[in-house]
């Protein structure tokens, strides 16, 4: 659509004109600010916590469920350098032997999901799906949070549907 | 043809007074719309709609994504 409108506007002698072909998804995936009805309205971004315990593949499993459990959580994410999301420990995992190290133990490849996701699509998602909590992060693959089903059924109450589903 | 232009060349070119301009639907536009974009949807562009841009500056079009 929008090499259309490129060529359109040549036609009518504008002469510097651009095309963001990764457009409006590419913008939102990257959890940057929009305008409009939905901007105010709370997404997987806005809703998930940031301060979830992060580790490496070649850290001590036994480390991280301390580190885990002294932050008040019951799950971690797994990430490389960049912070690019490569797998999850939960409950179950977190239990693993101590002197593991995460890269055996973790469940790797995660479903991840986009900050712009709508909350109450998110709600209804992670319930059908039983999945108590999810990373979400960037088009790059980098973290942004965790969401959880509790807090995305608690903000969706009362949010409307969106018209275009994001999943 | 017009130059395809990634997110970080997109912000720089608005620093310098890019005029953006979502070309979806209306009804998209309202729903969520990158910061100071106009609206004018494909099926309405045309010399008249074209003329609330201003010529002589940058424009950068964007649509949902790119297929």
């Amino acid at each position: 659509m929008s090499p259309r409108a490129a060529a359109r506007l040549k036609q009518f002698d504008f002469t510097e004109v651009y095309e963001y072909r990764a457009g409006k998804l590419d913008w939102m995936a990257a959890g940057l600010a929009t305008e409009g009805e939905n901007a105010a309205r709370p997404r997987a971004g806005t809703v998930a916590r940031t301060d979830v315990p992060i580790c490496g593949v070649d850290d001590r499993l036994g480390d991280v469920r301390e580190r885990t459990q002294a932050a008040g959580w019951d799950v971690a994410v797994v990430t490389n350098a960049s912070r690019v999301v490569v797998g999850m420990l939960r409950a179950q995992e977190l239990a693993g032997d101590a002197d593991v190290l995460v890269e055996r133990a973790m469940r790797p490849g995660p479903s991840t999901f986009r900050p712009y996701v709508p909350i109450k699509e998110m709600a209804d998602y992670m319930s059908e799906h039983k999945l108590d909590s999810s990373p979400i992060t960037t088009s790059d693959g980098s973290l942004a949070g965790v969401l959880f089903r509790a807090d995305a059924v608690r903000e969706a109450e009362g949010c409307p549907d969106c018209v275009r589903k994001m999943i | 043809m017009a130059a395809a232009i990634d997110r970080d060349r997109l912000r720089e070119l608005v620093a310098r007074g890019a005029q953006l301009v979502e070309v979806l639907p209306a009804e998209e536009f309202r729903e969520d719309h990158l910061p100071g974009a106009a609206s004018i949807p494909l099926q309405d562009l045309d010399r008249d709609s074209a003329a609330r841009l201003d010529p002589h500056r940058a424009v950068i079009v964007y649509c949902w994504d790119a297929a």
